[in-house]
């Protein structure tokens, strides 16, 4: 079955080599980063050697940041709350709303049903610019600027088009026989919906529902806009280390190996049904 | 008493009618084979019975009252699928639980019931698999178990043995007709093979694009189609389908075939000098090496050998085929090829008017109408 040569083999390492290491470099580097002084970072040539500190972490969860121009209160931990909250409670509501209406879109077909389906997809091509002057000033308008209320709700335009896109595909690859059939049997049409389609498109929603999550997580200027430094997640209040003294490269590095983690852990852990539930969802059997 | 009725059901999607008013009733416990080739709306039909279309027209009556309009849930039918539908999130006995949980009952009676069933269909030590891990054999009958199990009155199977190897699909075919007598349900089942028609139905109805052409019992559907249709969808080989010009001499109906006069028998007055399509099934006519009387001349080009019987290819003088067929041991012998005789027995031969492929009863020979609708 194997029909590589070596040096086909060799070739091949190499670039997968190459590939991870463009990368990865950067996430092991950040890593490094977290554990260095501003002075080690700024260092030149930079060394791979040095005597790692805790400091930075200390900085960050006691939330006190020491500068050369002084103390500074940081509410990094409050962002990361915030980004778990915001995002949690955004997929949320996207899949209580985005699960039933991919059912819809899949399984009925009534008037200007592919019209609403794309246009909710075109969300996603809209750049978010665009959306948020008008957006900020409706927000202040009907008191929700600043509010996780105004920011789950405006987080929909992230997650509700990946879900209802994706699940919606997932639905679609389910024999409609195998509803009916439980119809037949005499379970009734709520039931059927959460006995045997909810199930059986479980790995797309799963995906789905992962996706959304990060990007939600990666989400920066909807809230750099529409929030104020305590609803803000951790993507706007990394901007906390650009400070007057300087840019604060080693609470920096922390930061984005803290908020990475999550999603980073999540993901790993999610890796095999993402793969599986993408590819099923998109090709018809 | 009549447990299934559809009177004038009409069923189109979009600008293709594919049931155009059509009419049926099946007694209780009666076994109705829907029978037809592809694309003439048998799975249509079966699914306006369970509620999954509505019929654009029409009626449909369970049990004396009409159910058009009442969900699938709430009508108690027992359906298989051709594609079986099994739920593939669910082991094999929670199938056959779905239609038990739906009419409630303890956990215990339902598995008790699940374990009855499963024994009678031998399926019962693969309960505890996934419909992935089962042989396409063993999800037709965890198809056919959970239509069976809740007692339905009504039954519809949708080709369920379209799915299964032949082997299997033989035996299903001999236990098929206890089962259904066993449970006592109205079943509707349909299918393309005219074998299986046969051999499970008490009446077949014939689908022809979107009506019933006939509607009556397999001999008789065998022996008196209505059309040239309904006689070539029934037989193996195929009937024989001749096209000549009917005189009568004498009182007696006669017709040319490649240059010989063959009988037709009495009765045909009224259909002299018309164009027809003579039928002859295969097993009515016997091949001789030695003249016989009223026995054609054919060339005798193929013979094949099948177990029971042997079916031959023959051509008549002006060239066109002929299938004959007779058990092994025929007159043929060891013959393989060459000149022969072939006669047509009489009473065996259907006339079918050659313009509109329908029927053309001898009028003496009794009211043998297996016309349409009949009970």
């Amino acid at each position: 079955m194997n029909h590589t040569s070596t040096a086909e083999r060799i070739i091949r390492g190499l670039l997968l080599t190459l590939v991870l290491l463009f990368f990865l470099f950067p996430i092991f580097w950040i890593f490094l980063m977290s554990f260095q002084t501003n002075e080690d970072i700024l260092r030149i040539p930079p060394s791979l050697f040095f005597t790692p500190t805790l400091e930075n972490y200390v900085a960050l969860i006691s939330g006190r940041l020491s500068t050369v121009a002084g103390d500074l209160d940081i509410a990094f931990m409050r962002n990361l709350w915030n980004s778990v909250l915001l995002s949690s409670l955004s997929v949320g509501v996207a899949l209580i709303l985005g699960v039933p209406a991919a059912y819809a879109f899949a399984r009925f077909k009534f008037r200007l049903g592919e019209n609403i389906a794309f246009t909710l997809l075109s969300f996603r091509f809209a750049p978010p610019l665009l959306v948020l002057l008008p957006l900020s000033l409706y927000f202040s308008e009907l008191g929700l600027s600043d509010t996780y209320l105004g920011l789950v709700w405006v987080y929909q335009l992230i997650a509700l088009p990946l879900i209802l896109w994706i699940v919606r595909g997932y639905f679609e690859d389910i024999s409609p026989d195998i509803e009916n059939a439980y119809r037949i049997d005499g379970h009734s049409w709520a039931k059927t919906f959460r006995k045997i389609a909810i199930p059986l498109a479980r790995p797309g929603i799963a995906a789905a529902s992962l996706l959304a999550f990060i990007f939600c997580w990666n989400n920066f200027v909807f809230a750099l806009v529409l929030a104020s430094a305590d609803k803000q997640p951790v993507t706007v209040g990394a901007l906390a280390f650009v400070t007057a003294s300087g840019i604060q490269y080693g609470q920096v590095a922390a930061a984005i190996v803290l908020s990475v983690t999550p999603t980073l852990l999540l993901a790993l852990y999610a890796q095999r049904y993402l793969v599986e539930g993408l590819s099923l969802g998109a090709v018809k059997g | 008493m009549t447990s299934l009725e559809l009177n004038a059901v009409s069923k189109s999607f979009k600008n293709d009618q594919v049931l155009s008013g059509l009419s049926l009733s099946a007694t209780e416990g009666e076994t109705v084979v829907v029978f037809g080739p592809s694309g003439t709306g048998k799975t249509v039909l079966l699914r306006l019975i369970s509620g999954i279309y509505d019929p654009d027209d029409g009626d449909i009556r369970l049990d004396g009252s009409s159910v058009v309009g009442i969900a699938p849930e709430h009508r108690g039918i027992g359906m298989a699928f051709q594609n079986f539908a099994l739920y593939p999130h669910m082991e094999a006995a929670d199938n056959i639980a779905s239609p038990l949980e739906a009419r409630g009952g303890t956990a215990a009676q339902i598995m008790e019931k699940v374990r009855e069933i499963a024994t009678l269909l031998k399926i019962d030590h693969v309960l505890s698999h996934r419909p992935k891990e089962l042989s396409n054999g063993q999800k037709q009958r965890t198809a056919l178990a959970r239509a069976l199990v809740a007692g339905p009155k009504i039954l519809l199977l949708d080709d369920p043995l379209r799915n299964v190897d032949a082997k299997l699909r033989f035996e299903m075919r001999l236990e098929l007709p206890r089962l259904l007598r066993d449970f006592g349900s109205t079943t509707l089942y349909v299918t393309q093979d005219y074998k299986e028609a046969m051999a499970l139905g008490d009446r077949i109805a014939v689908l022809l694009k979107g009506d019933f052409a006939q509607v009556a019992t397999p001999q008789d559907i065998y022996n008196n189609p209505v059309n040239v249709e309904v006689a070539k969808l029934f037989g193996d080989p195929t009937i024989n389908l001749i096209e000549t010009r009917l005189t009568v001499a004498d009182g007696r109906a006669q017709a040319d075939l490649a240059g010989t006069t063959v009988e037709l028998g009495t009765g045909y007055d009224h259909a002299d000098g018309r164009d027809i399509v003579v039928g002859v099934r295969p097993e009515a006519i016997s091949v001789s090496e030695t003249p016989l009387e009223g026995a054609l001349p054919v060339e005798l080009i193929a013979v094949t050998p099948l177990n029971e019987r042997v079916v031959m290819l023959l051509h008549l003088a002006d060239g066109t085929e002929f299938f004959a067929s007779s058990p092994e041991d025929g007159a043929t012998g060891t013959r393989r090829h060459g000149p022969a005789f072939a006669r047509i027995a009489p009473d065996a031969v259907l006339v079918f008017d050659r313009d509109s492929g329908q029927r053309i009863h001898p009028l003496d020979a009794g009211p043998q109408v297996s016309g349409q609708q009949t009970q």
